[in-house]
């Protein structure tokens, strides 16, 4: 699915103010980076994408995948996976758990474990299905999380500063994993970090707000 | 705009928490202008208000109100603060804190005989002291419970409004940013208590000022403690109002729904009174913060402990003279403990506890439930906050015994009689706000990006609620179902009035049972009140260790 995920003129506002305005065309299968200064509305921009503006500002444009305007979709219509910065690993499931629960419903039992099972080795996480999230290491949490949301099959990825919290080593291990399942799977991509060696990693356009 | 199920849930809420209210007010009007249900000709309003005026002791039971009810606010407000100033912060405290809920959740009626036993002439206290000290070798004749200026029913209103107060505080420390001042002022040189009152507590006073003014209002018209502990010749104005209501002459509801305006009345100037005082104080602070003077707060601290203390020894020492009376075979005055024990009252009520007991809990239970999904479903709608605000707590504010007359009238007009719907629909409006108010921290607090997570996931709302969002609030909401049992077990003015006595429970019953004045079915009867409500905090904190065995998140998040 060769979709690419374009924004037009995306404007968010506080009331008559606006705040932000941004145009851009994320290609399937590059990771295409927005940098900016902390209040320059990268994450208003990233929630306006995922349909989570907060109350009190509200977002004007078109949000075109695949041709389609998602914008005027519920967030959990418009299938845009997202990672942040924490893993956010549901606590009350298993790590099992936590991948099954991305997957569209429907299917046979087995055949949704087996799903879960084969992510899991994709990442060298074999066997730890049934294990409780909080006791994976740090890099492992990010490996989950990379999973849970590739397995819900998005069209399209957005990465919010994900790997701040990692050290320098795991970062660039992490930040390759991410970014070669990503362009593997056709997915556009948008990147927001405020970190340069990110942006060189992604190898991609980079879009500047100021 | 479609309207969502949980919109539905929502108005839903406000309906319940504002309807009976606003619907029991305007019949108490009614009736206190002479149109009573059921009787043939409307009485005129002026021999109503003259029958209410000229009933013998009436001017002493208003003062009696008035004054009781503000006296046990400021000291349960006073003793909260000084605990909170004197001691927050401290390790001790973090595990205290802990001890807080189950003392909310013990029945004020229960609380009430536990202290009647440790303070009347022949109660614990006096055995303890006697006959060595006091030289008392027969119960001193005094009046203690029941004494003319209600100060026992003043001690056992204090006893259940400090944890709740204090309770209140220790929510709102957080939005207080009670850690970051404190550690501003104690630089300045500030002893903690002082430091504490002077910098935190009136960024607490603003969040609180709600739950006092339901705590000045309940005391002012309370009608359990005041049954159990308060003077009779002449009673609270409350229980005038009670008798009145549950008079079988129809006509003496006229005088209820006067009564009930005029105890309307007098908690509305107590609430202004209490404002006046408010910025007083705000006044007084300011000026003390301006002197600049530093002092310790030593003074501060042991006040504090003293008061803790104190009322732990009154509701714990209560329950144990309680069980003690429950078993008591032989046990004259000085005795310090029962000559024999005999388990006869276990035996002959054993059957009988037992049944009202699960009528009780079944009762609470069906309750809680419902309200439990209004609350849910109300948090979930995301809500006009402000009105949610106001209206959780109009049914706390607004003087039980002052609605609950009309609306009983209300509820007869319109043919829903009395029983256990009825009471399950009062136990209601009385539940939900306290589910309410547990529940929307914990909600609220709820990552938001969990919801962005989910929604990219592509999870209906639905399914985030029930996948995601409910067991994630498994503990607060185990612990709000506690709460929410305990409140609906504690009920006594609404059962009695829609049940008409044809849904007993342990409160209504004990209640019945101590004009009685058996101390041995008493004991017996508090006790197993007690157990009710106090049960589903142990299976509440035992539920989430129990679920969450293996998932260390959620034990320690």
């Amino acid at each position: 699915m060769a979709e690419s995920l374009i924004l037009k003129t995306l404007t968010i506002s506080a009331g008559a103010t606006p705040i932000v305005s941004v145009s851009l065309t994320a290609a399937a299968g590059e990771i295409t980076t927005l940098m900016g200064p902390s209040g320059s509305g990268k994450s208003s921009i990233l929630a306006a994408i995922t349909g989570t503006v907060p109350d009190g500002l509200f977002a004007t444009g078109e949000i075109l995948l695949g041709g389609q305007n998602i914008a005027t979709l519920p967030g959990w219509k418009r299938h845009i996976g997202i990672l942040y910065q924490d893993d956010l690993l549901f606590p009350h499931l298993s790590v099992g758990g936590n991948l099954a629960l991305g997957l569209a419903p429907g299917g046979r039992r087995t055949e949704r474990q087996g799903r879960v099972k084969r992510a899991l080795s994709e990442v060298g996480l074999e066997g730890l299905a049934a294990r409780d999230p909080a006791t994976l290491s740090g890099g492992q949490k990010a490996r989950v999380a990379l999973m849970r949301v590739l397995l819900s099959e998005p069209r399209a990825l957005l990465l919010d500063e994900p790997f701040g919290t990692l050290d320098s080593e795991l970062r660039s291990q992490i930040r390759s994993l991410v970014f070669n399942h990503a362009k593997a799977r056709g997915l556009p991509t948008l990147l927001v970090t405020h970190d340069p060696q990110d942006a060189e990693a992604a190898g991609g356009p980079v879009i500047r707000l100021r | 705009m479609t309207l969502s199920p949980s919109h539905l849930f929502f108005w839903l809420t406000v309906l319940i928490l504002g309807g009976p209210v606003l619907a029991g007010l305007t019949g108490v009007v009614a009736g206190a202008m002479g149109h009573v249900p059921g009787l043939q000709n409307a009485i005129p309003a002026g021999d109503v208000w003259g029958a209410v005026w000229s009933w013998p002791g009436i001017g002493r039971s208003v003062t009696l109100s008035f004054w009781t009810g503000l006296l046990a606010a400021l000291i349960s407000l006073a003793s909260a603060t000084l605990i909170m100033a004197g001691w927050s912060g401290t390790l001790s405290f973090a595990r205290a804190r802990h001890w807080l809920a189950p003392f909310l959740a013990v029945p004020h009626a229960a609380a009430a005989f536990g202290i009647a036993v440790l303070i009347a002439p022949s109660g614990w206290i006096a055995r303890a002291l006697s006959p060595w000290l006091s030289g008392w070798e027969r119960p001193p004749d005094l009046l203690i419970l029941g004494d003319p200026l209600g100060l026992a029913m003043v001690l056992g209103l204090i006893v259940k409004e400090l944890p709740f107060l204090l309770l209140m505080m220790i929510a709102a420390l957080p939005q207080a940013k009670a850690a970051t001042s404190m550690a501003l002022v104690t630089a300045l040189g500030y002893g903690c208590a002082r430091g504490w009152l002077l910098a935190v507590f009136p960024g607490i006073y603003r969040q609180i000022r709600l739950p006092v003014y339901a705590v000045l209002a309940y005391s002012m018209s309370a009608v359990d403690a005041a049954l159990i502990l308060g003077p009779t010749t002449p009673p609270p104005i409350a229980i005038v109002i009670l008798r009145w209501a549950a008079d079988p002459d129809l006509s003496l509801r006229a005088l209820a729904s006067a009564g009930a305006l005029v105890q309307l009345g007098l908690v509305l100037v107590a609430l202004v009174l209490w404002r006046l005082g408010e910025i007083a104080v705000a006044q007084l602070g300011r000026s003390l913060a301006e002197s600049g003077q530093r002092g310790s707060g030593r003074a501060a601290e042991i006040a504090a402990a003293t008061l803790a203390a104190t009322s732990g020894i009154f509701l714990f020492g209560g329950f144990a003279v309680l069980a003690l009376w429950s078993v008591a075979g032989a046990w004259h005055f000085p005795a310090f403990l029962p000559e024999t024990l005999s388990f006869r009252v276990w035996a002959s009520h054993g059957a009988a506890l037992v049944e009202t007991g699960a009528a009780t809990l079944l009762l609470a239970f069906a309750v809680v439930a419902l309200a439990l999904a209004l609350a849910l479903g109300s948090l979930e709608a995301k809500p006009h906050r402000c009105l949610l605000t106001a209206l959780v707590y109009l049914p706390l504010i607004v003087p039980q015994v002052t609605f609950l007359p009309g609306l009983q009238a209300a509820s007869l007009k319109i043919g829903l009689g009395s029983g256990a719907l009825p009471v399950g629909l009062m136990h209601l409006v009385f539940v939900l706000p306290y589910l309410l108010l547990v529940l929307a921290d914990p909600f609220n607090a709820l990552d938001p990006r969990y919801r962005t997570i989910a929604a990219g996931l592509g999870l209906s709302p639905a399914r985030q609620f029930w996948r995601l969002r409910l067991p994630l609030l498994l503990t607060p909401i185990a612990g709000a179902v506690a709460v929410g049992m305990a409140v609906s077990i504690g009920q006594y003015l609404p059962t009695l009035l829609a049940g008409g006595g044809r849904l007993p429970t342990l409160t209504t019953e004990a209640l019945a049972l101590a004009a009685g004045g058996d101390r041995r079915v008493i004991g017996a009867y508090g006790l197993a009140q007690a157990a009710a409500a106090l049960a589903p905090f142990a299976l509440a904190l035992a539920l989430p260790r129990r679920v969450w065995r293996n998932r260390q998140g959620m034990l320690h998040g």
